[in-house]
């Protein structure tokens, strides 16, 4: 799918505020700007609590922002209502972190996957869609890399790394532009988190998908992003591509995030460590 | 665009684990077992009542009063349980209460567990006023004592089957909301219901697809104590003789009628009790049993 104006972003935040009640009031989003282009992965670091998740629950319309605004190819999501919002909920989806309590354990792999289809096609519904969800279903599974022979068992039966590929499968069934993945691999140990890393990669090339991806994990972040925000209380500390942000950090919190992620060779850590005290004793004598 | 299905990478395979049915799951249980069998024997008594029936249960025989049960001495095959005070014979009248009983049972559970459902979905889901308010009717239905509106029917309407039903319906959702509501409040923070509104799915949707059938669970065991609870309450006003007419079989009647004569011809009392006392106990057994069987995850212990 190719965008007719390429100059404009896909999605365009515009000073973004979420406050919620109490006295004082607390600033969740405070005055966000972001701009994410079609076709790239734009990654949203910061530490929990400091408002990541606020701010996608503002941009799918899940919560009512107290001001600002959030335009998706052009439009003001914000101005419309519940009924002129649906075409624009098929084309960004969402996978949220928790895999365990993101599906419900009463509905089989095969509903779960069709809900977004029910939900916004026609030819989904009635005895005749049935069959022809079905066929979807299983081929959306088997671009997941899950077999569709699972189409009717049920979500307990299933390891956090394919509950995770499930979501994926969910949120690809109305061929959207725009996936919103909340922290998709956190609750993953590492290998599979790696494995789900590079499916989410693969889709992406084959399927021209922007991601809007949210993250407190660096290592991660530096893998697959093309553009990177720095979250921090509510506000936008540094944005940049990845390369700027992750070799030349101008925010001193960004720095700070940046030391704090584990080295995989603490051998060479220390080495560094030490050089740095040797350097700075010896600018003391 | 269209999604491809060229293969991905390979994935982390846990093994399928079969599920074995839900009969079966029941039938393991010998206790539940049990308690199903004894309800089927007492449905099929409610149903086939003439044709099980050993004698008419309205049909007096003043010389044959007050016979004791067959295996006492005086007692005869004739009339197993033995006759009451009017010589009607016991066993029938227990057959044909069953009758009455169940249907209040079920009907005043079925009631009460639709009205509690809807009004606990509402309440629980769109909060803010509507939980408000239906929490306070709830408050003022339970402040209301349920024999006093029981009387009060009687009082204006008269008497009847369906009045007992439309009763004890009425006075009983309020636990169901209870517990319809609370569990909604949690299911609606659950990622899958948080998902749901992010696709778009309406309102009536997410309530049917997604709330309703994650509290099937706890309504199955409140609506087996409910039922359980009015057949009692059902004997009880009849006992007062607030229930349904004299003419109609109840146990609750008979144990009415029977408690002049417990201390020289205990039968007429002790044996609808323990109809009521049994019948009770095996639709509770039965709910438990349900309860773990309809958790699809439970299977697996």
């Amino acid at each position: 799918m190719t965008s007719s104006h390429t100059a404009e972003p896909l999605l365009d935040i515009r000073d973004l505020r979420k406050e919620f009640p109490g006295q004082p009031p607390s600033v969740a989003v405070d005055d966000v700007s972001l701009t994410v282009t079609e076709g790239e992965t734009f990654a949203l670091v910061g530490e929990s609590g400091c408002g990541k998740t606020t701010l996608t629950r503002l941009l799918l319309r899940l919560l009512p922002p107290t001001s600002g605004s959030v335009r998706f190819d052009g439009t003001d999501l914000l101005s419309l209502d519940h009924a002129a919002l649906r075409p624009f909920r098929r084309q960004m989806q969402v996978v949220l972190q928790d895999p365990y309590s993101s599906m419900n354990p009463r509905l089989r792999i095969a509903d779960i996957v069709a809900e977004p289809l029910v939900t916004h096609e026609e030819w989904a519904r009635g005895r005749r869609g049935r069959a022809r969800t079905r066929e979807r279903v299983c081929e959306l599974l088997d671009a997941v890399g899950l077999d569709a022979g699972i189409v009717d068992r049920y979500p307990h039966e299933f390891s956090g790394g394919q509950r995770q590929r499930i979501s994926i499968a969910r949120a690809l069934a109305l061929e959207p532009r725009l996936v919103v993945l909340d922290e998709p691999t956190s609750a993953l140990d590492v290998s599979v988190q790696a494995r789900v890393l590079d499916l989410l990669a693969d889709l992406q090339q084959r399927l021209g998908l922007t991601y809007f991806f949210i993250s407190h994990n660096l290592a991660v972040v530096s893998r697959i992003a093309d553009r990177v925000a720095v979250m921090r209380q509510g506000r936008i500390v540094e944005t940049g591509t990845a390369r700027q942000v992750f070799t030349t950090p101008e925010d001193p919190y960004t720095r700070r995030l940046l030391d704090a992620v584990p080295v995989p060779d603490p051998t060479r850590a220390r080495r560094t460590a030490a050089v740095a005290s040797e350097s700075a004793e010896s600018t003391i004598v | 665009m269209t999604t491809t299905t060229a293969p991905a990478p390979p994935v982390d395979a846990a093994p399928p684990t079969p599920r074995p049915g839900a009969a079966r799951a029941l039938l393991h249980n010998r206790l539940a077992l049990a308690a199903l069998v004894f309800l089927t024997v007492i449905i099929v008594c409610a149903v086939f009542a003439p044709l099980i029936a050993p004698a008419d249960p309205n049909a007096q025989n003043l010389l044959g009063r007050l016979r004791p049960p067959a295996w006492q001495s005086g007692g005869s095959t004739a009339h197993l349980l033995g006759t009451d005070q009017l010589g009607r014979d016991l066993l029938s009248r227990i057959i044909y209460g069953t009758r009455v009983s169940l249907l209040v049972g079920a009907g005043a559970a079925l009631l009460a567990g639709t009205i509690g459902t809807f009004a606990g979905l509402a309440s629980g889901y769109f909060g803010g006023w509507t939980d408000r308010i239906v929490m306070r009717v709830a408050d003022v239905q339970l402040a209301f004592p349920a024999i006093l509106l029981a009387l009060a029917v009687v009082g204006f309407v008269g008497s009847g089957l369906w009045y007992v039903i439309l009763v004890l319906g009425i006075t009983g959702w309020v636990s169901y909301a209870r517990v319809v509501r609370s569990e909604v409040l949690s299911l609606r923070s659950r990622d899958f219901v948080t998902e749901a509104h992010a696709i778009g799915v309406g309102h009536l949707t997410i309530m049917r697809r997604h709330l309703l059938p994650n509290v099937m669970a706890p309504l199955a065991t409140i609506g087996t104590l409910h039922i359980a609870a009015a057949v009692v309450a059902e004997a009880s006003l009849s006992y007062l003789g607030l229930g349904v007419p004299k003419e109609t079989v109840t146990w609750g009647g008979m144990l009415a009628d029977g408690q002049l004569y417990l201390g020289t011809s205990w039968w007429i009392a002790v044996f609808p009790g323990l109809a009521l006392m049994l019948t009770s106990l095996a639709i509770n057994i039965t709910g438990d049993a349900l309860r773990d069987v309809a958790d699809p995850k439970a299977y697996r212990r």
